[in-house]
């Protein structure tokens, strides 16, 4: 059955449509000559790097095509047990994850073994700008692979579960964590079948989630409970994704974040186009909160008090 | 900008489109629809004589200046004469002549004329006439009227009116008693009113022209009174003192001078008639920028040559499709592969027709999405790649020409033109997509595709909208203002009232 709510509804519960992030949002807030920092991921790398943001450490680059046949000495001599990416990749396109070498073949984290040849062929389709925006040239990254927090094992299936937060002119207006399931095939995003779930940015407990468009209080694949669950760390990771925003200058900023067992909190990337979905996973719309942070002058410097300040004007 | 002041903006330019549109429609009488037809009216002019064996000549005096008709055509048949237009005064005269001459001799000169709001100036200027030495009796009568008029007269326009007035008095006091007596019929009368006005010096001239309404085999010239003030003409009827120019009075000739003039010739006869038929109005309208020299028609696309005009027949329709676009993703949130690639197989559509098209493009795009499946395992450049789609989809669409010539369809010849580069893009785009995200989601953008592509292929091949873009291309105008209102709508789009359906309270 198909049905749908009418959009005097989304509006009085304040839902943040397409058009209005677009024009109202994005288009208001986010510098054009800004974006580069944020869509080439190399870039937003060394920006992080030089003010001291905690990110995976990156291994190596490759920039054209006649380093591909030295992918071996380049790299995987090295390290076999990583992140390739898009430098200018979209949405999760062309990421591949190693954990290891068995043999001759290099495993990846779904278990697949995949041979040299193959993971040269995808290097050379990243360059091609086979996943970039547009389909420019791209460069390919390779990075630390993030050793993920034990506390996810049972409400996450293989993949990386990852933290989204929505930071409006510095202040974190939403949050959620996305958890890969079966159905997502170990990716984490929604709508291909990933549960995300909403975070109460004041305590960091999870709220009700949300998995193919259904409510959902328990993981679809481990049957664990989902409600409540404290993330731990939440202050810090809050404060990262405040200083992310800061460093970027965008005033309406998606920071995606990672747990490490080790390296605590990192940050992944980020978008200037982030997604509406966090609406779905929190239950909430974001307008209220846009429009109130909007009629606010001047925001407080200070990180403590921002943080505040977004405990604040989400509690309506 | 604000969205008020873009919005502003898209005001603006919708309403100057808007409004030089409507004075094309009610000024320049452009009409808004294509099928409807217009009514033309052939009149032919036959002239008869019989030739004495010596050179013969005859000239007849044609048409020129045409307030409320258009002058679409125009022919003149004669067998062994030679012909030659030229102007006299404010008359065009055609003139045959021939070495010799004999026995019955037939010259025919024809004219297509269709009714028309322009506004065609008769611009000749006149001297002024001396004062005739009237005679008596006449002249006591006519220096009576002209006093009687004079006082209640403000210019010349009230001057004439007055005039005519008092001449055509159902109950005429003794002085115009006394002229009628000297008009026998409608051109006597016309030249006396003239000769009356010379006593004043008011330029005075007989205009003479056909009433046309329906087909007739023979038909009068009629005389109608044509005063200067100065500054332009104005037309009197000399009989009712009716002032303007009746809408359905063709206008043959000015002046005094004689229809035709013979040499050469005896048992001269003409005559005239008139048939009405109908004519498509594209091509009245087509004449009449042509024949009109008002600025719009100066910047009408039918002064392009045929080639462009079409070319531009068919890109004025490309904003069209690519505004319909514009609303599915806005107000819709369709999602396509490629903003505008449907709209470019649209237009590809045109060529094979959409039954056709559909069968193509699927059955192109099915087996080079099969064959891209195949080229992925030998793990090519992108570019490379994408040429060797581009090959394959050439090597397709050679297989389906061949094909259909055999079984003689010739319909599918024309795929030639099918945007190849497009059809290989579109595999890529789907390929890619059907990877990443599943064939699910693939096929549902293929078809998504597809459904605006044949969308915008019914909105642009509208015959309708064809010919409004065409004779009013000022409407981009209102398509960029509506891109530019819709560019600040920041509504929910459609699928996005059942995307947060999960954000029903109490859920779903």
């Amino acid at each position: 059955m198909m049905s749908f709510m009418s959009p005097k509804a989304l509006r009085e519960i304040g839902v943040l449509g397409m058009n209005m992030r677009n024009a109202d949002f994005i288009m208001k807030y986010n510098p054009r000559n800004m974006y580069p920092l944020v869509d080439d991921k190399l870039i937003t790398k060394k920006l992080a790097l030089e003010k001291g943001i905690a990110v995976p450490k990156l291994y190596g680059v490759i920039s054209y095509q006649h380093e591909v046949h030295k992918l071996e000495e380049l790299i995987l001599q090295h390290h076999t047990d990583l992140v390739i990416k898009p430098a200018e990749g979209s949405g999760g396109n062309g990421i591949m994850v190693l954990t290891g070498k068995i043999g001759k073949m290099y495993s990846k984290a779904s278990g697949d073994l995949v041979s040299l040849s193959t993971l040269q062929h995808h290097v050379s389709n990243t360059l091609s700008g086979m996943y970039s925006l547009g389909g420019l040239p791209d460069r390919a990254l390779f990075e630390y692979r993030v050793q993920f927090d034990p506390f996810f094992d049972k409400i996450s299936y293989q993949g990386v579960p990852d933290i989204r937060v929505i930071v409006f002119r510095g202040v974190p207006v939403a949050a959620m964590i996305r958890l890969p399931t079966r159905a997502s095939d170990g990716k984490a995003n929604l709508h291909q079948g990933a549960l995300g779930l909403g975070i109460d940015l004041a305590t960091g407990a999870t709220l009700d989630g949300v998995c193919q468009n259904q409510r959902a209080d328990h993981h679809p694949d481990t049957g664990y409970k989902t409600k409540g669950i404290e993330i731990p760390n939440w202050p810090a990771i809050l404060r990262l994704a405040v200083e992310c925003a800061d460093i970027v200058g965008l005033g309406y900023l998606g920071v995606d974040i990672v747990m490490d067992k080790n390296l605590g909190p990192l940050m992944l990337e980020l978008n200037a186009r982030p997604g509406l979905n966090v609406q779905i996973a929190n239950q909430r719309g974001l307008v209220p909160s846009l429009r109130k942070l909007e009629k606010i002058p001047v925001l407080p410097v200070s990180i403590e008090e921002r943080l505040a300040l977004a405990v604040s004007v989400a509690d309506h | 900008m604000n969205s008020f002041s873009v919005k502003i903006w898209a005001l603006v330019l919708a309403t100057i489109g808007l409004a030089i549109t409507a004075h094309k429609i009610f000024n320049v009488g452009l009409p808004l629809t294509p099928q409807q037809d217009t009514e033309l009216w052939t009149v032919q002019a036959q002239a008869s004589f019989t030739g004495d064996g010596g050179p013969a000549k005859f000239s007849l005096t044609i048409p020129s200046t045409t307030p409320n008709f258009l002058r679409m055509d125009e022919d003149f048949i004669s067998s062994r004469f030679g012909l030659s237009v030229d102007t006299i005064d404010s008359n065009r005269v055609a003139r045959w002549a021939v070495r010799r001459a004999k026995g019955t001799q037939n010259l025919y000169y024809r004219v297509q004329v269709a009714r028309a709001n322009n506004e065609v100036e008769f611009t000749s200027k006149p001297d002024f006439p001396e004062k005739p030495e009237y005679v008596e009796p006449y002249k006591s009568a006519i220096e009576s009227i002209l006093r009687t008029v004079r006082e209640e007269s403000a210019d010349v326009e009230s001057y004439v009116r007055a005039l005519l007035i008092l001449l055509n008095a159902p109950s005429p006091g003794a002085n115009v008693e006394l002229l009628l007596g000297r008009a026998d019929d409608l051109d006597e009368w016309t030249s006396e009113i003239i000769y009356i006005l010379k006593g004043v010096r008011i330029p005075a001239r007989k205009i003479w022209g056909f009433t046309v309404s329906d087909s007739n085999n023979d038909m009068k010239l009629t005389p109608m009174l044509q005063v200067h003030n100065g500054e332009r003409w104005f037309t009197f009827n000399p009989r009712t003192g009716q002032q303007g120019l009746p809408p359905d009075l063709l206008v043959w000739m000015v002046g005094d001078r004689p229809v035709y003039d013979a040499s050469g010739a005896k048992d001269v006869e003409l005559s005239f008639s008139v048939t009405k038929t109908y004519a498509e109005l594209m091509s009245v309208v087509r004449k009449g920028a042509e024949a009109s020299d008002s600025l719009v028609a100066e910047f009408s696309l039918f002064a392009l040559p045929v080639q462009g005009q079409n070319v531009y027949r068919l890109l004025l329709m490309v904003p069209l499709g690519a505004l319909f676009v514009v609303f599915l993703r806005t107000f819709v949130g369709v999602q396509t592969f490629g903003t505008f690639m449907p709209i470019l197989i649209a237009l590809a559509f045109r060529e094979t027709q959409l039954f056709w098209g559909i069968l193509l493009f699927t059955g192109i795009v099915s087996i080079g999405l099969m064959i891209r499946f195949w080229l992925e395992r030998m793990m090519l450049l992108l570019i490379p790649r994408l040429a060797a789609i581009l090959v394959i989809v050439v090597i397709l669409m050679l297989l389906v020409s061949m094909a259909t010539n055999r079984f003689e369809l010739d319909r599918l010849l024309s795929i030639s033109l099918f945007p190849m580069v497009i059809l290989a893009m579109t595999i890529e785009r789907m390929s890619i997509t059907w990877e990443e995200n599943g064939a699910g989601d693939a096929i549902k953008m293929g078809i998504g595709s597809l459904i605006v592509a044949c969308i915008g292929y019914l909105i642009m091949t509208n015959e309708s909208l064809m010919y409004v873009m065409f004779v009013f291309p000022e409407l981009l105008l209102v398509i960029l203002g509506l891109c530019l209102w819709m560019g600040r709508y920041t509504g929910y789009r459609l699928t996005e009232l059942f995307r947060f359906n999960a954000m029903r309270r109490g859920g779903s």
